[in-house]
């Protein structure tokens, strides 16, 4: 089916149920209880859920198949954030023509970026992309001004032209009038389950990135971009230009890191410099590794837990570590929540830090090599390849 | 007809002459050795040949055509392969897609957007790849992983690599260095095979006088940077000048 062999048309059904499912996922406990807070079944973080599985999705087609590592992929999400809302300003809320500007935005970015950071390889080539991403939020913050709205960050007015949407059109983005924020909700007993209009465009999106991704993988394309990050010298000796390939590569990822910039403007329309900051450059490249460079699903996996985590960790503050701790004495109490708020709240990037190091250090294969190891326990064997090429190595 | 013509080719590293007045005609069709002491500059002039190293002066000419300037991929697509003195594989991939890799090569040029095509539908580089391996004998290590291939694999891996891409030009670099005598006999045998079936024109450096003296049809013998005599394998034993050559002064 869809011009895939029977596995990998099973493995796409599961994703794709898993992808829908995702409100249900989220959402294990009951309300009401103590365990509720740690649901995550709200709008927002099931759409950065999607938009950063995107992201990371596109990211894993440059780094995990050709082994080249951007820091930079952080001013193609802000291009097509600033893309979109520009989008929204002139010629309609409805997100369409915003994404397809923002994919072209940035894949034409891409190109000049990757035209120039690939002249160089290995740890050069990370530096000038993390100078460009850095350059790049420099301009969006205070150059470009008239373009990005500076530091107060680009927004749509009510003043704004919207060439193509009538009297009657919605003022906030959407998908053929239906608005991005218009939720459904769904008692079941004590739970509650919400269905967002926003997160199923972008589950939508995420699927056919997905699926594209897959073809990738398994294209001959996709054999010599694993073939550049196995030896080019061999390449280049063997007839073959490497640097179209990995450029391509480049530019493809570019443009998926554009459409999640481009959805994220269009789950809330606003586009900031911040945006562009090398730190989200950084945040994708964790999620990539976290979750097993170089196979299909580890980057979405990664970048799941990683926005589940970051929601949940940052909502534990010290009020509610006291109420967890209340039962101790109280000197005792007030030493316990000091060290765990240490790595609660804003203390979170302390515990992504320490995360990332034991995955780096005990699980180099990331999430998905964690997964192939317990299999493996249980007596089947770790099939790493259904997932995407298996990778031995751990990742630069 | 000469395939591969090197015309007063001269290569210096600094003060160090590395090639002076090189001249050199590989026939098509024959097995060409290039032998000489270490240091004689054999290696820099396979470089020379394959776009690695660009000579000073001189010109080296392919099927008429000069090579000088061109890049490695370019070179290899007018059909020159070259195998390595260590292995060139791609070690993360299977032994299958390291030779189906090459097959792309060769049927889709340096480089082509096959991003919608399907690896598994591509039966005509399938069937070539596996025929390559049946030839080469390694088509029970088809699924293994190149790397964890032993070294006498891996070279047999290249030198299919090469080979599955029919070229006119083959360019080997030592291919039995380090080889137990078992598995050097073993690319002897590979090599007058194919030069039988498929009359691949080849040049060779080796220093294995065994592996020279069994394939070489014609005999170059390089010594500091000149070569100093080339004749038929017979006129190469015994000539004063190449006695010289490997055994110094005291020869006389």
């Amino acid at each position: 089916m869809l011009g895939l062999n029977k596995k990998d048309t099973k493995f796409l059904l599961i994703v794709i149920c898993l992808t829908l499912a995702t409100p249900f996922l989220m959402q294990p406990f009951a309300e009401g209880t103590a365990l509720a807070q740690f649901n995550g079944g709200y709008p927002d973080l099931m759409q950065r859920v999607a938009i950063f599985g995107i992201f990371a999705i596109g990211f894993n087609i440059l780094f995990g198949l050709t082994g080249y590592l951007s820091f930079g992929h952080a001013a193609f999400l802000g291009v097509g954030s600033y893309s979109a809302v520009w989008m929204f300003k002139l010629l309609s809320m409805n997100i369409i023509p915003g994404i397809i500007l923002a994919m072209i935005m940035s894949g034409l970015f891409a190109l000049l970026i990757g035209y120039i950071s690939l002249r160089r390889s290995g740890i050069y080539f990370s530096i000038l992309t993390l100078a460009f991403a850095q350059m790049s939020y420099n301009l969006a913050y205070s150059v470009l001004t008239p373009i990005t709205n500076g530091e107060t960050g680009l927004q749509v007015r009510p003043t704004d032209v919207r060439l193509l949407d009538g009297a009657n059109a919605p003022d906030y983005p959407n998908l053929f009038g239906w608005t991005m924020s218009t939720s459904y909700k769904w008692e079941l007993g004590a739970h509650q389950f919400t269905f967002n209009v926003g997160f199923y465009v972008c589950a939508v999106i995420a699927i056919a990135a997905f699926y594209l991704s897959l073809r990738i993988f398994r294209s001959p394309f996709g054999l010599m971009l694993r073939a550049v990050k196995s030896n080019q010298q061999r390449m280049s000796y063997t007839g073959l230009n490497p640097k179209p390939y990995t450029l391509a590569a480049f530019v493809i990822s570019g443009m998926y890191a554009g459409l999640a910039g481009g959805l994220l403007a269009s789950m809330d329309p606003l586009a900031g410099a911040e945006r562009m900051q090398w730190t989200v450059g950084g945040e994708v490249v964790v999620m990539t590794i976290l979750g097993g460079a170089g196979t299909l699903l580890g980057p979405v996996l990664g970048a799941g837990a990683i926005k589940y985590l970051e929601n949940i960790f940052s909502k534990i503050n010290e009020s509610v570590l006291h109420s967890w701790f209340s039962f101790l004495p109280d000197g005792l109490e007030d030493a316990v929540v000091w060290l765990f708020a240490r790595f609660t709240g804003d203390g979170w990037h302390l515990t992504l830090g320490l995360l990332f190091m034991a995955v780096v250090i005990f699980l180099p294969g990331g999430l998905m090599e964690g997964g192939a190891r317990i299999r493996a326990k249980f007596g089947r064997r770790g099939d790493i390849d259904e997932t995407g090429a298996a990778t031995k190595t751990p990742a630069e | 007809m000469s395939i591969l013509e090197v015309q007063n080719v001269n290569k210096s590293f600094g003060g160090l002459k590395a090639l002076q007045n090189v001249n050199l005609k590989v026939e098509e069709g024959t097995i060409h050795a290039i032998i000489g002491p270490n240091g004689a500059g054999k290696s820099t002039l396979l470089n020379c040949f394959v776009g690695k190293l660009i000579p000073d002066t001189g010109s080296v000419m392919f099927n008429g055509q000069s090579l000088l300037g061109k890049k490695p991929y370019e070179i290899n697509q007018m059909g020159v392969s070259r195998v390595f003195q260590t292995p060139e594989i791609f070690g993360d991939l299977s032994v299958f897609e390291n030779v189906m890799i090459p097959c792309f090569a060769k049927r889709d040029g340096a480089f082509r957007m096959h991003a919608i095509e399907r690896v598994e539908r591509e039966v005509d580089i399938r069937e070539a790849a596996e025929q390559m391996l049946i030839d080469v004998d390694m088509i029970d290590k088809k699924h293994m992983i190149a790397s964890s291939l032993s070294r006498g694999d891996k070279r047999r891996l290249e030198m299919a690599m090469c080979l599955s891409q029919n070229p006119q030009l083959l360019l080997l670099d030592e291919p039995t260095a380090g080889m137990a005598r078992a598995d050097t006999n073993n690319t002897i045998e590979l090599l007058a095979r194919i030069q039988d079936r498929r009359h691949i024109t080849m040049a060779i450096i080796e220093h294995d006088m065994h592996v020279v003296f069994s394939l070489a049809q014609k005999i170059s013998v390089l010594a500091q940077g000149t070569v100093i005599v080339e004749d038929l394998p017979e006129n190469i034993k015994g000539h004063p000048k190449v006695k010289e050559a490997y055994l110094g002064e005291a020869a006389e």
